[in-house]
């Protein structure tokens, strides 16, 4: 099923590692960040009693 | 304005000033460069105008953070502001003032670090006149830089990244002027880009910088 | 209805959050289909071998860094003009994600260049313009990330990425003088668009569409955490003060 990559199999096979895991590691970042924000904010807002804007 | 110039160029040219700092740093750059890449005669002359252009980028870094800082924490900023002189002339004023303590001064020590790196002879023309032409823009843009991290307390390596970025056209036809000059090359070309980008960023970014520190004396 | 309406938070959020879940499913289909088209189904380059395949990420990567730029140039003319935070915001949440393309346009740029110049990394001017693109969005991220008023960060970061917009663009030109000369095609190119034949050009499309929405499903989720900041702040220091 693998193609034939001679030999420049490290350049692609590392090209696709490498971009998979920068696109994952900014996915996951955001996701982190996005979900301790909004964990915040549902504390903060209960503690003052109002609903979400 | 021009009270205001000779008050700057004062508080530069005393003691702490960053005027003797700035040269001291120019020449330790070419006292270094050697030493780290070998003494080899035709290796330096090559890499001459780089290194020089270079050291002068590093040089006027130097004084930049001062630029606008003091006049911010004792508050003459804000009076400076309000004055009759719009703040668009502060920033051209207090850019010029920062030019002939630094970029102009170094451009007039610059043959000296041309023979320390063994620059070719025809090269010493046109690297004078590329730094005289260029260095201008390094304090104008390095004046944007100031105004736009005024506010942030240890604001120095912060601007070093903001403005080297914006140094780089400068310094990469700067440079290309003395090398070509140096090798007997007609050097027209970069040098009218070089003077082209000067007069662009001392006609408009005054007005961003303007804008900048506006923003940060809210 | 005018776009305008979104720039109001609340309009945002609601809409955002309706739209969201489409763009990021459509996003990882045609990336994963764009991707295994143009590695498993697609033949070799007679000149590049296998490496061609790695056209699939650089291309697209690198164009969305430049969009990017782009996107957060016009976001903050817009915040610098009509005082929306919503533009502003978004284009704060999009300078990590168009950090994040440059990375990967520059090393998958880095990995081809080597089998085909030998070298791990060459001063090709268009490599050399990503690098200093980088040092822009570092430059960027790191004012948003040192002024404490965010009003006044937003101010000076847009001011920033005006007046980088113009020396960037400066710098590209000043970096192909520099390597090869005005007016001379960059014969190192790896961007080889007009050589680019249909059997690699369709998953490259593919590829492309995927990239771009990642890109907004990313900013998407970005600009809603980031509104949910300035909320939470505004409520934070509601609460010191009483």
């Amino acid at each position: 099923m693998m193609p034939e990559l001679g030999k420049y199999a490290f350049a692609v096979l590392s090209s696709y590692a490498a971009s998979f895991a920068l696109l994952a590691a900014v996915v996951a970042l955001s996701w982190w960040q996005g979900a301790r924000v909004r964990r915040a904010l549902r504390e903060v807002e209960d503690r003052q009693g109002k609903s979400d804007g | 304005m021009r009270a205001l110039l000779i008050r700057d160029l004062r508080l530069a040219i005393r003691a702490g000033g960053g005027f003797g700092l700035g040269l001291a740093f120019f020449l330790l750059v070419a006292v270094l460069v050697p030493l780290g890449v070998g003494p080899e005669g035709t290796t330096l002359s090559r890499i001459a105008p780089g290194i020089v252009w270079v050291g002068a980028l590093l040089a006027c870094l130097l004084s930049l953070d001062r630029l606008f800082a003091l006049d911010f924490e004792d508050g003459s900023l804000d009076l400076l502001a309000t004055a009759p002189i719009p703040l668009e002339g502060v920033v051209a004023v207090k850019a010029l003032a920062h030019w002939i303590v630094s970029g102009l001064a170094l451009t007039l020590a610059a043959p000296v670090l041309g023979l320390l790196l063994n620059l070719p002879p025809a090269g010493y023309l046109w690297l004078v006149v590329s730094l005289g032409l260029g260095t201008p823009a390094l304090s104008v843009i390095g004046a944007f830089g100031a105004a736009l991290v005024v506010g942030v307390r240890r604001g120095g390596l912060l601007l070093s990244l903001l403005v080297l970025p914006l140094y780089v056209p400068t310094l990469i036809f700067g440079a290309e002027v003395v090398r070509r000059g140096a090798a007997g090359l007609d050097a027209a070309t970069p040098l009218l880009l070089l003077a082209g980008i000067t007069a662009g960023a001392a006609a408009l970014l005054p007005f961003a910088a303007a804008a900048a520190l506006r923003v940060n004396l809210r | 209805m005018s776009i305008w309406e979104y720039a109001n938070p609340k309009k945002f959020m609601q809409t955002s959050a309706m739209v969201l879940p489409a763009i990021a499913g459509l996003a990882v289909v045609s990336l994963v289909a764009g991707l295994i088209w143009g590695f498993f189904f697609t033949p070799d380059d007679f000149r590049q071998g296998s490496t061609v395949k790695i056209i699939y990420l650089h291309v697209p990567s690198a164009m969305m860094a430049i969009n990017a730029w782009v996107m957060m140039l016009v976001t903050s003319l817009i915040w610098l003009v009509r005082r929306h935070h919503v533009s502003v915001l978004a284009a704060k949440a999009a300078a990590p994600v168009g950090l994040t393309f440059t990375l990967i346009a520059l090393i998958t740029g880095a990995l081809w260049g080597q089998p085909m110049w030998g070298t791990w990394w060459a001063w090709d001017p268009r490599l050399t313009s990503f690098l200093i693109l980088t040092l822009f969005y570092f430059g960027y991220m790191a004012l948003w990330a040192a002024v404490e008023d965010p009003d006044t960060a937003a101010d000076l970061t847009s001011v920033l990425c005006l007046v980088g917009s113009v020396f960037a663009l400066l710098s590209r030109y000043a970096v192909n003088f520099w390597n090869q000369g005005l007016h001379q095609g960059a014969s190192l190119s790896l961007d080889k668009e007009e050589n680019v034949a249909d059997v690699f050009w369709v998953p490259l499309l593919v590829c492309i569409a995927g990239f771009v929405l990642a890109f907004v499903a990313l900013v998407l989720i970005r600009t809603r955490t980031e509104i949910r900041l300035r909320r939470l702040m505004a409520l934070l220091a509601r609460e010191r003060m009483a």
